[in-house]
């Protein structure tokens, strides 16, 4: 257990879900929601409350897609790369992105922790093929230039909020 | 609160009254694909619109109301994504489509106030319009049982759901039905699963009920991960009520107290949608103990995935509610007799438990005249991929796929040729134009080396590439394989890796037989279904399109032109203007010429980027 | 066949008597069915598909997982089966290192015995594991990922029998591997070094740190006198590797270790001895004092470290008593202080845990040194009575050395689970007639049972005592302490059936550790002292070395709040 860190929000987390060890991917998934990534801290911290070992923890965050290690950016792009998205051309549009972003397979969060471009399987938004979301929401029918002009809005956007 | 049968019906014909009164109704599509279109500021918009002309309108539900007025609602899905946003109006059934936030004020000048119809909003082929949404080909044919609220009613209203007739099943199952009949009940409608290995229904349920272990939960599969598939999102949000009906009446007849609903986290709305309705029921007391006086109690609880496709795989989905990997298991016992925290345990997917409460009122005889004998009812499918049409919708069982493609779909999109159609998603197969007279069913389907899976139909046209389509499913299965079972894990991982190389050009001979091999071993030994049907999409490509698998190994040609490794790319002299944007733009230098003089591509240093390809005015870069 | 009870094994009948599957009844037909991921004492995983019978139908299941049905037929070994195995194995092989000269498990991977059993000649993929990727951070076991195939015996084992979950899976898919949280060096985990995982891997995935290489060098220095003490467990394990029958072969162990260059080769029931008479006062005074009751035996390293890690609130509980192995490495060094020589203090043991125990600062003497210099398992033993090319089987047996040349049959049955309490019983029972000697043995606490319980009459108190093997069971045993119930003593093995299981012994499985245990209580048998105090030995030690060391040469205090009471 780390002293430094701060476990009200963990704690808070765990007695919504009576810090049952079946809740556990519903914990992750809240502590996951309020830091958009899963701080390596609070591993040993619920796997004490939860009377189970850290191995454990990490084992099940570890299996699943949704679950992540690193800080997430503040705009996390998800690109649909579901049937449907790819027979209507997904992949450029993800290459576009990674492109202005300088990501890559491997880094899909931008170093000033921006944007993170990363694939899904699918949003279930077939017919918007094909279709993306910005932080949860859904924008049908990508073209790479419309990705790239997307990106410079947000950019822009964060420019003037300064 | 309702405390008994009687004020639920009390409540029923009030509300039904109250509907009644809305003489004209605005349904507002509030599906994701919708939303994503601005639907919610074009149902607000109306709203204020109505309201600054002084027309009474409704936007919730009330009871008793005495003047006649406008209901405004958010709708569920109506499937028709393609043309999104939607709005229809009713009485006249008008489907508006393509709305943006400007034509709201026509809509309301011209169709409410004067009831005139909006002719640019309406739907066209070939410039012919189809005012009522029911002309509409798309749906013409179709034949709507679960999705028969979906787009019609308010998708956030109780009040509504209740106002048509809901719960009445609930109401039927609780105080005129043993559990052994609504057992027999959905036994005699021989329905069977929607989720993919279309097992009857009433003989899991049956299996349950006469478990021995006295605590028993009903588990319903929303893990929707089916790449191309959005059916049950489609219920879930559309017409959430119909399946919580579905899964208490599940319930009832298996004696379980508790039920779990694992939904995709990609489906936020869903789940918003559920614990809305879930809330709502609670507070009706429709949900929780003693349900209408009845001694009968029943829980929800929403579990979202965490991205994981196995998770659809029924071992795996409990395993995952109870907090650990999504790791299927091996089998015996069966779900139904260890299911979730080891009790019997009821698990269906959205669909199935959306047509028990139609069944449970209309009766199994009902249910059969829908489809053929051995697979009666509707499916949902989504139809999407390169056709005219993509969308939701729902058909009877034993549709062919040249209905569903050329009828409802509207053919191809820009004309191309119609090559296969993929069906049940990464476990399914490809069909093909000979196929395309079958009748969709479970047991067709399974005859011809294809399953209906959950339901996704992915249209593809000539310029798709088989072998890319075979290695885009492979890489999806291998990323998403648990990694539990060696055949699965290790065969996947090996199969992407050879598919790979034939698509890159690197095709040895030989590679279509060790896939086939592995293939062989896969399906015979794999742990889960998912590992079973894992190879499925590479042995339906191969029977179909070996041609093109050859092209590519032995020609090293993609004959759908679609492997960019595979392409040679050249330059036309005839419409080369010699400008030299292509060679400026070649990363790699592999392009030269004189100014003004056609320009050449030294195909030994070209990476095929297509840089060039993309950068010439003037079309003269080929490929071939 | 009278009763339909039966099923058809490739054509012939065979008898289902209560089997929990189909493997275990096609092995009692006489078919070694291939399977790398099946232990009849851990859950079914049904993950490595080679274990695939054919029904009559040409239908295919994993006979692990499905139970027998009566009437049924099935074949084993058809033409479809043996393409399926060797493609499995095939797949396996593609991503495994195949160095298998040079590998720690060669001859005793099962991969590498299926491999050859299927002919496999080649593999038509392209290597995916050629390069080892190692974990040496741990003081018991060694981690090679390369030669990883995932069948999960290591995490069932730790997670359910020990209860450590030390490791788990992570990641999945093709991406899937066996790691510590974080995947971080697994000394720097909850591992106990109870080595469990290593005795289970069917591959060398992950195998005993080997000392023995080490060791070698020092026979050779001149200034060196190489002395050794073999644990009561090692005996019983040794004898089946060199094609003998099992059985107790100590004598045919000393005079090997002699040949090999041991100076002097003494037995760890002496130890143990020492342990007994300790360990009983100390209970006796705890009882009267009626302070840090239960009292926990401190034996088994494994369970120390368990305990400190999980239950550190417990660790006054636990004995102050060394192990018999640092009890008598402390003796052993004391004895020779004086030497000119430099003594090299080595330990045969048939536990993994005991190196991470050697190397504790705690068991350092004044100078810095260790009281154990080397800690070599009865695998490592083996390996290097084979290297040393001895001829087990024809070695006569020799007998221990001097001046440590005796031992009471209460020390040898340390090396099973209820020994330790069994022995204690004897030495604070009243009664010391050989009746009650005998009665002893029916009390509970002997047998392989995960846990056991009895109470033992002291003076007209009644005390309870609970004997625990397996960490998991330790676990439950202490969270009902915790929630009230009341034990005096318990003994806890972190091994199952206690160290005649250990990591370090060859792997067996439930019917092997029977034999071993019955075959300890018979070294038990023949002994002609039954009780720690009778060993002639042990008055001369308090009357001579011990005098006014025995707190430090015989005692520890684990954990830095501990209050024991000395």
């Amino acid at each position: 257990m780390d002293k430094e860190f701060d476990y009200s929000v963990v704690d808070k987390v765990l007695n919504d879900h009576e810090c049952k060890q079946s809740s556990v991917i519903a914990i992750l998934q809240d502590v996951q929601e309020h830091y958009h990534y899963l701080p390596r801290e609070v591993f040993a911290y619920i796997a004490k409350k939860l009377d189970t070992s850290v191995a454990n923890i990490y084992s099940v965050a570890t299996f699943y897609e949704n679950f992540s290690l690193e800080p997430k950016g503040k705009y996390v792009i998800k690109v649909c790369d579901g049937t449907a998205c790819h027979v209507r051309k997904s992949v450029p549009v993800l290459e576009r992105l990674r492109a202005e972003l300088c990501l890559k397979d491997g880094k899909v969060t931008t170093d000033d922790l921006m944007f993170t471009v990363e694939t899904v399987s699918c949003l279930g938004a077939c017919g918007l093929a094909p279709a993306m979301t910005v932080n949860d929401k859904v924008m049908p029918a990508m073209t790479p230039d419309k990705a790239s002009a997307l990106i410079r809005e947000i950019k822009e956007a964060e420019r003037d909020a300064e | 609160m309702l405390s008994n049968r009687e004020e639920l019906i009390e409540l029923r014909s009030a509300y039904s009254e109250a509907l009644k009164l809305q003489t004209r109704k605005i349904l507002v599509c509030a599906g994701t694909g919708c939303v994503a279109g601005g639907s919610l500021n074009i149902h607000d918009e109306l709203v204020r619109l109505i309201e600054e002309k002084g027309i009474n309108c409704t936007v919730e539900l009330e009871k008793d109301p005495h003047n006649e007025s406008i209901g405004i609602k958010k709708s569920g899905c109506h499937g028709f994504c393609e043309m999104g946003p939607l709005v229809r109006i009713e009485p006249e059934g008008i489907l508006y489509t393509k709305v943006k936030l400007e034509d709201c004020e026509e809509i309301v000048n011209e169709t409410i106030v004067k009831g005139n119809v909006v002719d640019r909003l309406v739907y066209k082929i070939e410039g012919k319009p189809y005012i009522r949404q029911e002309d509409i080909p798309f749906y013409a044919k179709q034949q709507r049982v679960v999705l028969e609220h979906c787009g019609h009613i308010d998708a956030t209203s109780i009040l509504e759901y209740i106002g048509i007739g809901g719960y009445e099943a609930l109401e039927k199952a609780l105080f005129e039905m043993e559990p052994v009949e609504i057992v027999d009940e959905i036994e005699s409608s021989a329905l069977r699963g929607r989720g993919g290995g279309g097992f009857p229904t009433g003989r899991k349920w049956r299996q349950v009920l006469n478990q021995k272990e006295p605590v028993h939960y009903v588990v319903c599969n929303g893990d929707e991960g089916d790449p191309g598939a959005f059916m049950d999102r489609s219920i879930m949000e559309g017409d959430p009520h119909r399946m919580l009906e579905g899964m208490m009446i599940a319930g009832i007849a298996t004696g379980s107290h508790e039920g779990y609903i694992y939904v995709r986290a990609e489906y936020p709305m869903a789940v918003s949608r559920l614990e809305n309705a879930i809330s709502q029921a609670r507070k009706l007391g429709l949900v929780g103990k003693n349900i209408l006086g009845s001694g009968f109690d029943f829980e929800f609880h929403i579990n979202k995935g965490a991205g994981a496709f196995v998770c659809g795989e029924g071992s795996a989905l409990t395993a995952s509610i109870e907090g650990k990997r999504g790791m299927p298991r091996v089998k015996p016992p069966r779900t139904v007799e260890k299911g979730l925290f080891e009790k019997p345990t009821v698990l269906n997917n959205v669909e199935t438990y959306a047509n028990v409460p139609k069944i449970i009122l209309k009766g199994a005889d009902w249910y059969r005249s829908i489809g053929p004998e051995n697979s009666p009812g509707t499916k949902a499918f989504a139809l999407t991929g390169n056709i005219q049409n993509t969308g939701l919708i729902e058909v009877p069982m034993g549709t062919t796929l040249r209905e569903i493609i050329f009828d409802i779909g509207g053919g191809m999109k820009g004309g191309k040729a119609f090559k296969a159609v993929q069906i049940g998603g990464p476990s399914g197969g490809c069909l093909i134009t000979p196929n395309l007279d079958l009748p969709l069913d479970f047991d067709s389907l399974k005859k011809v080396g294809a399953m209906i899976g959950s339901g996704g139909l992915v249209v593809m046209d000539e310029n798709t590439c088989m072998v890319e389509v075979a290695r885009f499913f492979m890489n999806f299965t291998q990323n998403e394989s648990c990694g539990k079972c060696v055949p699965c894990r290790e065969g996947t991982k090996r199969m992407l890796e050879i598919l790979e190389r034939i698509v890159a050009g690197n095709g040895q001979k030989g590679d279509v037989e060790l896939l086939l091999d592995l293939a062989d071993t896969i399906s015979s030994t794999a742990l889960c279904g998912l590992g079973k049907t894992a190879a499925m999409p590479v042995v339906s490509t191969i029977k179909n399109f070996r041609d093109e698998y050859d092209a590519h190994i032995i020609d090293k040609k993609c004959p759908a032109g679609q492997c960019k490794k595979l392409v040679t790319y050249y330059i036309d002299p005839e419409l080369c203007k010699g400008c030299s944007k292509c060679a400026r733009n070649c990363p790699v230098e592999a392009i030269s010429g004189e100014i003004k003089s056609p320009f050449k591509i030294d195909t030994s240093k070209c990476i095929k980027c297509g840089a060039c390809v993309e950068n010439c005015n003037f079309g003269a870069v080929k490929e071939v | 066949m009278a009763n339909d009870n039966y099923m058809i094994i490739d054509n012939i009948p065979v008898a289902i008597e209560g089997e929990k599957n189909m493997l275990e009844l096609i092995r009692k037909a006489g078919i070694d069915l291939p399977t790398f991921c099946y232990h009849s004492e851990l859950s079914v995983y049904g993950a490595c598909r080679m274990c695939m019978v054919e029904n009559k139908w040409g239908g295919m299941e994993a006979a692990c997982s499905t139970p027998p049905k009566p009437g049924a037929e099935i074949y084993t070994n058809t033409p479809r089966l043996r393409k399926h195995r060797k493609m499995i194995l095939e797949l396996l092989l593609s991503n495994h290192c195949r160095d298998c000269t040079t590998c720690d498990k060669n001859g005793e991977c099962r991969l590498q015995e299926l491999a050859g059993r299927f002919g496999i000649t080649r593999v038509r993929f392209k290597n995916t594991a050629e390069n080892p990727d190692i974990d040496d951070s741990s003081l018991c076991i060694t981690r090679d990922r390369s030669k990883c195939i995932l069948c999960g015996d290591c995490v069932r084992v730790c997670n359910e029998v020990q209860n450590v979950g030390a490791i788990n899976f992570v990641n999945r898919g093709s991406k899937m591997i066996v790691a510590a949280a974080f995947d971080e060096p697994i000394a720097d985990s909850n591992c106990v070094g109870c080595g469990q995982c290593a005795a289970v891997c069917p591959t060398g995935a992950i195998v005993i740190k080997n000392d023995s290489l080490r060791l070698w060098d020092e026979f050779d220095k001149e200034d060196v006198k190489v002395v050794a003490q073999i644990a009561p467990a090692v005996r019983v394990a040794v004898a089946k590797s060199f094609g003998l029958n099992e059985g107790n072969v100590m004598g045919k162990i000393v005079a090997s270790l002699k040949r090999i260059g041991f100076d002097e080769v003494f037995d760890t029931a002496t130890g143990a001895d020492l342990t007994v008479l300790e360990e009983a006062n100390e209970f006796l005074d705890r009882i009267a004092e009626n302070k840090n009751i239960p009292l926990f035996t401190s034996c088994c390293p494994a369970w120390v470290n368990y305990c400190e890690k999980n239950y550190p609130e417990l660790l006054p509980n636990v004995s102050t008593c060394r192990s018999p192995m640092e009890m008598f490495g402390s003796v052993i060094k004391e004895q020779y202080k004086t030497s000119r020589k430099k003594i090299i203090s080595v330990a045969i043991m048939p536990c993994t845990a005991k190196k991470f125990e050697a190397a504790r600062e705690e068991f350092r003497r004044e100078d810095g040194s260790p009281v154990i210099d080397y800690v070599i398992t009865t695998k490592e033993l083996i390996q290097m009575i084979k290297e040393a090319g001895i001829v087990f089987s024809e070695i006569e047996p020799e007998s221990i050395d001097m001046p440590f040349g005796s031992i009471s049959g209460a020390g040898v049955i340390f090396g099973v689970t209820g020994g330790v309490t069994e022995a204690v019983i004897r030495r604070v029972e009243t009664d010391k007639s050989v009746n009650a000697l005998r009665n002893l043995a029916f009390k509970g606490v002997r047998g392989l049972e995960g846990v056991k319980e009895t109470t033992i009459d002291y003076g007209g108190t009644e005390l309870k005592i609970a004997v625990v093997s397996g960490l998991k069971n330790a676990d439950n045993l202490i969270r009902r302490i915790k929630a009230g119930e009341h034990y005096d003593l318990v003994e806890v093995m972190a091994c199952p059936g206690g160290c005649i299981n250990g990591a370090g012994q060859p792997y067996t499985d439930l019917d092997g550790r029977k034999e071993r245990s019955a075959n300890l209580y018979e070294a038990d048998r023949m002994t002609t002292n039954k009780r720690s105090e009778e060993n002639p030995l042990m008055m001369s030690l308090y009357n001579g070395l011990l005098r006014g060391k025995v707190h430090d040469l015989l005692h520890v205090h684990y954990g830095k709040e501990g209050v024991h009471n000395d």
